[in-house]
Formats: structure tokens, sequence, C-alpha cells
């Protein structure tokens, strides 16, 4: 169960470059990539976070390129999990290799409201706002892709499958 | 019931019948990846692998940010080139060969009925060639080099039906544009979208490329279309291997079928800072410019370079215009140079820039200044996507952006 503060962007469509511009993907370190994520949606967004919060965000989040870079910021910026409206399919797959809990809701991103905080399963996709006491349901991920989130993500689930 | 395209592809792959929903594990035909390759090489080594399951699988292309703009780019090509000598990868194409989509065509590797996966979003370019092609992550990339395998959830298909002739002026990339005003940047999220009709049939290849190319532009996860006679005919003696052709049954369940008519359409629009927010040019029209970027793995193809060429032909690129321009393969820079588009792109003013996709994401060869505005030929406009976000781009079809080039501002080619 995860639960956290949400810091809330009701826009559609934020896409990888506004969430990491391509110039600032040369390195694949988290903390350097973070520095830098979303600075062009909320230019205090990376230094506002703290670890395990929670990323509540509109329609077709993370559109546009397949650079794995961008879940890796939002990760590094200490984001636990990201709740859309909808996700971009390369985002969504990204996410989950890389060991990012997404959840999708529309219903669930309309009824919270800032500062909120929200408790997340990813076992069951329940997500639940702790003001409101309201719960939605995220379609729950099938098994495989709940290893790969419990591992950390595809890499260490592969090593750990191997080992 | 019969099945889609993607039901059937995923169906063989698997081995199994599947369902919309259901998630497979297949193993591509072939795994594409271009700069990114260094950080994927990185990745691979994590997992513990010696070798590559099948090193003939993958097609590596350096194309992002060539010639490097800095040592950190260069680090990326040298590691990337390592990697390929360590790892017998025979598939391999350096900086002057081309844009990895192009270069994947041209060499025969894009073949009808297969499955290609490349670590880039504007993979579904593959569909126009009947493959299921689609954009993947790093760390999967180096999981197929691992163990050869991928997962997918087999999507619904969205059917997009095109009637009708184009109109003088008017051409593929503004009817993608069209239909991703229409539909929206999430209109096909998730699902694989099937261009079919006359129109389509009728189209040339380069001209059909642009459909599928700009599909992940509408969120989809694959855009696909039945190879055409020219399609079939510039495989033969290219194909590196046997292929079949795969078309959706003709009782296939489509979730949605959606039409459009071309004899009506005008030249459109991308205007800033989203691909969707798409206006007829007479809205635009007069927008004032600073850039032209012609180029990109949407629209610097022959064809294009010769539409560009007859309108650029005796005139000047206008004096507060700059125009720059990247031909997408050096296959295609050599021919546009035989048949002297080049020479007549280059007297009009414009700059011949090397063959790669230039500024497209911003690295570098060509980024705006603060408040300057560009009208692009290639496939997205997000804020700072150019590399500036205090720059404004407008995305059209290379036409569009010839006329517009002579005279500083957006230009309808209907009125010239």
């Amino acid at each position: 169960m995860l639960r956290g503060k949400i810091h809330k962007y009701d826009v559609d469509n934020i896409d990888t470059d506004r969430i990491i511009p391509a110039r600032h993907c040369i390195t694949v370190d988290p903390e350097k990539l973070a520095a830098h994520c979303l600075e062009d949606l909320d230019p205090e967004f990376a230094s506002k976070v703290k670890e395990g919060e929670i990323l509540v965000v509109g329609e077709n989040f993370g559109c546009g390129s397949s650079r794995e870079n961008a879940p890796i910021a939002i990760k590094g910026a200490g984001i636990s999990a990201v709740v859309a409206k909808s996700f971009a399919r390369i985002f969504y797959r990204n996410s989950i290799n890389i060991g990012l809990p997404i959840f999708e809701s529309p219903e669930a991103v309309n009824e919270i409201k800032k500062d909120d905080i929200v408790s997340l399963d990813i076992t069951t996709g329940k997500i639940m706002i702790e003001s409101s006491k309201k719960e939605f349901n995220s379609a729950p991920f099938p098994q495989m892709m709940q290893d790969i989130i419990a591992a950390g993500g595809m890499v260490n689930y592969l090593k750990n499958k191997h080992s | 019931m019969g099945q889609t395209f993607a039901e059937k592809i995923l169906s063989k792959y698997s081995g199994k019948t599947v369902v919309p929903g259901e998630i497979v594990e297949i193993k591509p035909d072939i795994a594409m990846s271009h700069d990114n390759t260094a950080a994927i090489s990185g990745i691979f080594e994590q997992l513990g692998v010696d070798k590559l399951d099948d090193p003939d699988r993958h097609v590596i292309v350096l194309d992002h940010c060539t010639p490097p703009a800095n040592e950190k780019f260069a680090m990326n090509h040298k590691i990337t080139r390592n990697f390929v000598k360590k790892h017998g990868i025979k598939h391999f194409f350096d900086i002057e060969q081309g844009i990895c989509h192009q270069v994947i065509i041209e060499n025969g590797l894009c073949l009808p009925g297969t499955v290609m996966v490349g670590a880039d979003s504007h993979s579904t370019t593959y569909g126009a060639f009947g493959a299921f092609g689609t954009g993947i992550g790093r760390s999967e990339t180096a999981v197929i080099m691992a163990t050869g395998k991928i997962w997918f959830r087999v999507p619904e298909t969205i059917k997009i039906i095109i009637n009708g002739e184009f109109p003088e002026g008017v051409g593929s990339k503004d009817l993608i544009l069209k239909i991703a005003g229409e539909i929206k940047a999430d209109g096909a999220l998730y699902k694989a979208v099937e261009f079919a009709g006359p129109t389509i049939e009728n189209m040339t290849i380069s001209s059909r490329i642009v459909l599928p190319n700009m599909a992940v532009e509408l969120g989809a996860k694959i855009g696909y279309m039945i190879p055409n006679k020219e399609t079939l005919d510039y495989l033969d003696g290219r194909a590196q291997k046997e292929f079949e052709v795969v078309e959706s049954d003709p009782d296939a369940n489509f979730e949605k079928v959606l039409e459009f008519d071309i004899s009506d359409l005008v030249p459109q629009i991308a205007c800033p800072h989203t691909v969707d927010n798409v206006k007829p040019i007479t809205e635009v029209e007069g927008t004032k410019i600073d850039e032209v970027f012609f180029g990109s793995c949407t629209n610097a193809r022959l064809e294009d370079f010769e539409v560009v060429a007859a309108v650029l032909k005796g005139n000047q690129i206008h004096a507060d215009v700059r125009m720059l321009v990247f031909p997408a393969s050096k296959d295609i820079f050599l021919e546009a140079m035989r048949l002297g588009y080049v020479q007549t792109i280059a007297e009009a003013g414009a700059i011949i820039m090397n063959t790669g996709c230039g500024p497209c994401m911003g690295n570098h060869e060509g980024v705006p200044a603060d408040g300057e505005v560009v009208l692009a030929t290639n496939n997205r406009n997000y804020k700072g996507r150019l590399g500036n976000k205090e720059s404004d781009v407008y995305l059209s079809s290379p036409l569009v952006s010839a006329h517009s080039a002579i005279k500083g501002f957006i230009t309808d080619p209907r009125n010239n």
C-alpha cells in the first residue's frame, strides 16, 4: 500500500518534452533528471516534492517520445506513484518497466483536491482519498506486471528470475 | 468471427487465438534502437547475460544527434559502436546513412506481416508496409537483447477509411493533421489504427508512410495499411527475407470505423503547442516565420524534395527566413542531388544539412531563439520540442513550407 500527499496538475497531454526535455536526457542518473522534471509546467516541481508523494494528472499523460528518462525523472524526484485520467502507451510501459506504479482513473483525478492524502493499492488497483473517504478503482495489473513493479523494474525482475 | 490485422498477427506470433485485452509474450522479428543504444547497452549489461539472444534481430542506426553536438553525445556513439562490434551486430548503420525508419525501409528490413519494435515512438511507421510496428522503451529493448521476448496487450482496432482524391496543393501530411485535429492526441490511445480505402490504395509509398508514422500522434499502438502494388514492387529484390502479407478478415470486429472524404480538404497547419491543435491554413495564413525546418522521418523523402525544389526553382528564400534541409537518408540525398533538386534548393538560399533527425528533438542543428517562429515538416510541435520553450512551432506539409519560405510567412500554396 502506498500513501502520500498529492501534487495535482489537471492538464491533458503533458508530453515527454515537458516531463524532461531531450537536451537533459543525455544522462540516465535519476537525480540529475529529477532536477529538470516538469520544469516547464511548474519550475518549483523538483524542489517542492517530498519522497513518497503522489503525482495526479490529466488525460494522455506522457505522450510523445519513447524516452524512459521521463518516468525515471518522475521517480527520481521522489514521486512514488502517478494517478492519471489516462496514460500514453509507451509511458505506461516504461513506468512499469522502471518500477513506477501508475493508476488510471478519470473519476479519481476529478475528485482529488489540492493537498489531499491518497492511499493506493497496487494489487487491487484501489485508490482511496482520505479527506472525502471516496474510493475508486483502477484496473488491477496482470500478475506479471505486478511482479515487475514489486521487483523495482524490469531489470531486477529478470535478474531475480534467472538467479 | 474474423480477426483484425493486430489480432491475427499477435495470434500467429503467440501461437494461440487472442482477443483484445489479452496480454501475450512474443518474439519480434526486428528490434531497432538508435543513439539510445548506449543507454540500452548499459541496461543489457546489468542483466547478467553475456550474449544477445539473436544479434541479427537488432538494427542499430545512429541518427538522433549526428554528427554529435558535444562530447557526451559523441561518447554515446562510441559506446554504441563498441557494443555493435562486441556482439557482432550486422545491421548497424553509422551517422552518414540516415534516419532509422527510412534506413530500415531502404534496406529491405521492413516487411509485411512481421513484428517490428523500435526504441523510438515513430516505429509505427513500419505499418506503411503492412508490419506490426510499434515503439517501446529502453529497458524492454535490453530485455529483447537478452531473451528475444516482449509482452503486448492485444489492442482493439479503429479503422479509418479515406475516400476521394486530393485537391491541388493538398497531400498526406494535410490528411494526417486533419485526422489528428478531429480525433485528438488521445483519439486512438492504446488502439491499432488501420488506414483503408481507395485513396490509401492509390497513394505513393512516401505519401503512405506519413500516415502510420504519425499514428503515434493519435496515441495509437500501431498504424497499419495493406501493402499496395507499389509497395510490393519496391520490396521485390530488396526484401531481406520472405514474407507473407497479413490482412484483417472481412468480418473482423473493429471497435470503431471512421470515414473521411478528402475531396474538399484544404492545407492543414498544426499550431503551437500540440499536434492536435490543427487549423485550416486560411486561419493562420500570414503568420510571420523565422525558420523553416524541412526534414524528419515524416517528410524528407525524394517526393518531398521534388515538391520543394519545384516551388523554390528560380525563387529566393525570404531574407528574414532561414531554411534548413535534412534529407531522410544518404540515398535520398544522392538521388536528390542527381536530379538537381539539391542544387535548386541550395541556389534558393536554403542550407543543406546532413541526413539525420536534425533539430527534431531539440538536440542541435537549428534550435530557435526566444520568440522565434518555426514552420516545420516534422511530426511534433510540443512546447520546447525544437530545443527552446520560448519559441513557437507550426507543422505543415513540405509544399506549404516551401511557399512560406519564399514569402516569409505561412502561405497557402493554392494561391501561388
